[in-house]
């Protein structure tokens, strides 16, 4: 310990440039005033000032799903720290790697119910990979950089540090990065040869296979994604894509039947029900993509590779568990493939793709046209359509019948540029992601698409946006419903629609000008390509308010408690398929 | 399934964890929020030098709900191993009870007899009561209190399961 001393502020700041970090997102307070102190006082991490410190945790996720670098966020203590709990949570169930610094009163009035006291360890124990509290000055270089160890390491995941003030401002001493190893943390990258070799075996016998790979394949890294899709043309297999792999294989490919789970596509689901070889990559079986679990692809052996040994056997038994990171594995498996040269068995699959191509010629994503109202799949295709010369699109999403659409109609050929929160499903998200997504692609072209219902839940993040001059874009469409709320209802309660109309909804052209924003409307379908290519050609952030049909439904739709050959296609199926009582209680 | 893949099964498991704050309400909370059993826990330091402790639960489950704790175990960040030793091979397993038993006359003579019979130390006396100290497994503690209830059966404090692996091999 040759170093001078530091504050605790000082040494937070230098383990966090030292772990890479050049933004922060976040907001004071009392408790974290010394921080704020040192960040005024250098200038090689940028502060964003957020209005809400959900927007901040939401900012941090963008930026990291689109950059793959952990999200940093800085809350104060008390309301601060329980404001940014939804944003860990959402983190946590979509595995994004984030540090957030939470401030805590100082150490000896920690448990007297002090001013903006909360028990920020206790609270964010179970939506947080791991948490800590640190005590003493000269613990928290070491607790930085294992902190971002753990958030990035493994299946990512959030990571909360709570700071006490008088640790921030008592001296300590700095340690590098490179002294600080992890005794018990230490999670297994390399998958099992023995077990690589016999899913090879499975894959070269197989005669209705099937890639279904998730989220796991972005966070391994976009040589993940690299391997996989060439896997899938070495292989000559079907690929599907759970809502968070979107991007890991291309939209475009003849190869890739579209998303699968409750809205995803009629031939990804019956591809999943019939098929005798399921190769789960990065992927966790979530009830989204299941549907009745004693109904889930009866006929299948099952293959799962993943990074956590807990998603394995979790909600689905498999036949051969693969612990690794999902990269290398593929990159195995790649290898294995080759040296057996084995080809894409184009007679032995014909069959297979013969019927995987009767089902996709049903067009499940079929809605019906219309020339005076607007279909809000239209919008989407329009949106696609007009931002296909764009290099870099990034799109995020709030939650509801648009989040579905756009994971529908809108084609992502690479990953890490769709965000959307999953597994939580977090209605407010995609406003302030958006944002973070802007702050690290400065020049890129950042869209929400957004619900009306959704966006007000982050709304003042539009303050944000225009300090720092982000020319985030917000399409959203407008159905004056809570749409997938009002879609529920419609099916499982007999059209009783209770609390899913909004009344008194802002003008958003409006808002977009009262936040320093541009305003753009269209209430009519041949409005939809001005409004797409004006919003296109303003270089600052606007509002685009697209009047959509109100009563318009989400299809196809694996109701809940039904299986995947139970899809309904359209309106036209609902009335034969009641929904079972089972069914009625689940969400 | 198979009639096997449903059975629940007891299992006792062992955790060797940092000593550090919060790691009891990580593991707990681990139980609760995803709402498995516990039917007993105990914890204490084992190596001080390495600030080691560990936690031995015992729990029941189908095959796959007693893989999913275990694995769910072990990704905790301070948890170093985690193993079955239901799954390991023979094991020895203890608890300990302090049973206070109250009565006079036959009562107590005949507690004092069976005490001797389970090996069951007295390590407190008054004219009207004893304490007894007893080691053995959960079912002969069980079967100890049990004995003790028309005996004047006051209260029990009860340790919780310790095990170990029997033979030369640690965990
Ligand atoms: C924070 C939060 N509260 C409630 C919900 C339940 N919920 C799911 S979708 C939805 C309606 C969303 O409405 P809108 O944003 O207008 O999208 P739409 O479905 O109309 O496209 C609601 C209330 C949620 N997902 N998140
Ligand atoms: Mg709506």
């Amino acid at each position: 310990m040759s170093t001078e001393p530091m504050n605790g502020s000082q040494i937070l700041l230098k383990a966090l440039s030292e772990q890479g970090v050049d933004v922060i997102f976040g907001y004071p307070g009392g408790a974290v005033l010394p921080i704020y102190d040192e960040l005024f006082k250098q200038n090689h991490i940028r502060h964003i000032l957020v209005r809400h410190e959900q927007g901040a945790a939401h900012a941090a996720e963008g930026y990291a799903r689109s950059t793959g670098k952990v999200g940093v966020i800085l809350v104060t203590s008390g309301p601060g720290a329980t404001n940014a709990v939804t944003g860990l949570t959402d983190a946590l169930m979509d595995s994004i790697p984030l540090v957030c610094i939470t401030g805590q009163v100082p150490t000896h009035l920690i448990g007297n119910d002090a001013f903006q006291e909360a028990d920020t360890t206790g609270i964010t124990r179970p939506c947080t990979k791991h948490n800590y509290l640190v005590k003493k000055t000269g613990d928290l270089a070491r607790v930085v950089h294992e902190a971002f160890y753990v958030a990035r390491s493994g299946r990512p995941g959030p990571v909360v540090i709570d700071l006490p003030k008088d640790v921030a401002m008592g001296l300590g001493h700095y340690t590098p990065a490179t002294a600080v190893g992890h005794k018990s943390y230490n999670p297994r990258t390399e998958g099992d040869p023995q077990l690589i070799a016999q899913a090879i075996e499975l894959m070269a016998k197989a005669k209705c296979p099937l890639v279904y790979a998730g989220g796991g394949v972005i966070n391994s890294g976009p040589q993940a994604s690299e391997r996989l899709t060439r896997f899938i043309r070495d292989t000559g297999f079907p690929c599907t894509l759970t809502l968070m792999g979107l991007g890991a294989y291309p939209a475009s490919d003849k190869q890739f039947l579209g998303m699968v789970g409750m809205h995803g596509t009629f031939e990804a689901n019956h591809a999943m029900h019939d098929c005798d070889l399921m190769i789960c990559i990065g992927a966790r079986f979530d009830d989204r993509v299941t549907g009745r679990l004693n109904a889930f692809s009866p006929g299948s052996k099952k293959i799962h590779i993943d990074i956590d040994p807990s998603s394995i056997n979790k909600n689905v038994a498999v036949d051969i568990g693969i612990v690794g990171d999902v990269g290398n594995v593929l990159g195995e498996m790649a290898g294995l493939w080759k040296a057996r040269k084995n080809k894409p068995d184009k007679k032995v699959l014909a069959p297979w793709w013969k019927k995987i191509e009767a089902w996709r010629s049903r067009l499940c994503l079929r809605y019906k046209p219309s020339s005076s109202i607007i279909k809000p799949q239209y919008a989407i295709e329009r949106l696609y359509a007009l931002t296909r010369e764009h290099k870099d699109v990034f799109i995020t999403t709030e939650v509801g019948q648009h989040q579905m659409w756009a994971a529908q109609h809108f084609g992502f050929d690479k990953p890490n540029h769709w965000m959307t929160s999953g597994g939580l499903g977090t209605m407010g998200y995609g406003l302030p992601a958006a944002m973070g997504v802007q702050v690290a692609h400065p020049k890129a072209l950042v869209i929400d698409i957004a619900g009306e219902a959704s966006v007000i839940m982050n709304i003042q993040e539009m303050s944000t946006i225009a300090q720092y001059r982000l020319p985030v874009k917000v399409f959203i469409l407008n159905n004056q419903y809570m749409g997938m709320v009002r879609q529920w209802q419609e099916l499982l309660h007999g059209g009783r629609y209770s609390e899913s109309y909004m009344e008194s909804l802002p003008d958003f052209v409006k808002l977009a000008e009262a936040f320093g924003a541009a305003g753009l409307r269209a209430t009519k379908p041949d409005e939809v390509d001005d409004v797409i290519k004006e919003m296109l050609a303003i270089d600052k952030a606007v509002i685009v308010d697209v009047m959509v049909d109100q009563k318009e439904n989400c299809f196809p739709m694996i109701p809940s408690g039904a299986a995947h050959n139970e899809m309904l296609l359209g309106p036209d199926d609902e009335a034969g398929n009641p929904i079972s009582d089972e069914g009625m209680v689940l969400v | 399934m198979s009639p096997q893949a449903q059975q629940e099964n007891k299992h006792t498991i062992s955790v060797l964890v940092d000593n550090e704050a919060g790691v009891l309400a990580r593991v707990i909370g681990l139980f609760s929020g995803r709402g498995y059993n516990i039917e007993s826990l105990t914890v204490a330091v084992v190596d001080p030098k390495q600030a080691l402790s560990r936690i031995t639960i015992v729990t029941s489950g189908t095959p796959m709900i007693i893989e999913q704790i275990k694995a769910q175990l072990d990704r905790l960040v301070p948890v170093h191993k985690v193993s079955d030793l239901t799954l390991d091979g023979p094991r020895v397993e203890r608890e300990l009870a302090l049973v206070k038993v109250r009565g006079l006359g036959e009562k107590r003579v005949e507690s004092l007899r069976i005490a001797d019979i389970f090996r069951a130390h007295v390590v407190d006396s008054t004219q009207e009561s004893f304490v007894f100290e007893i080691v053995g497994s959960t079912e002969k503690l069980d079967a100890f209190i049990d004995l003790m209830a028309p005996l004047g059966l006051a209260e029990v404090s009860r340790t919780g399961v310790v095990a170990i692996a029997r033979g030369v091999d640690t965990i």
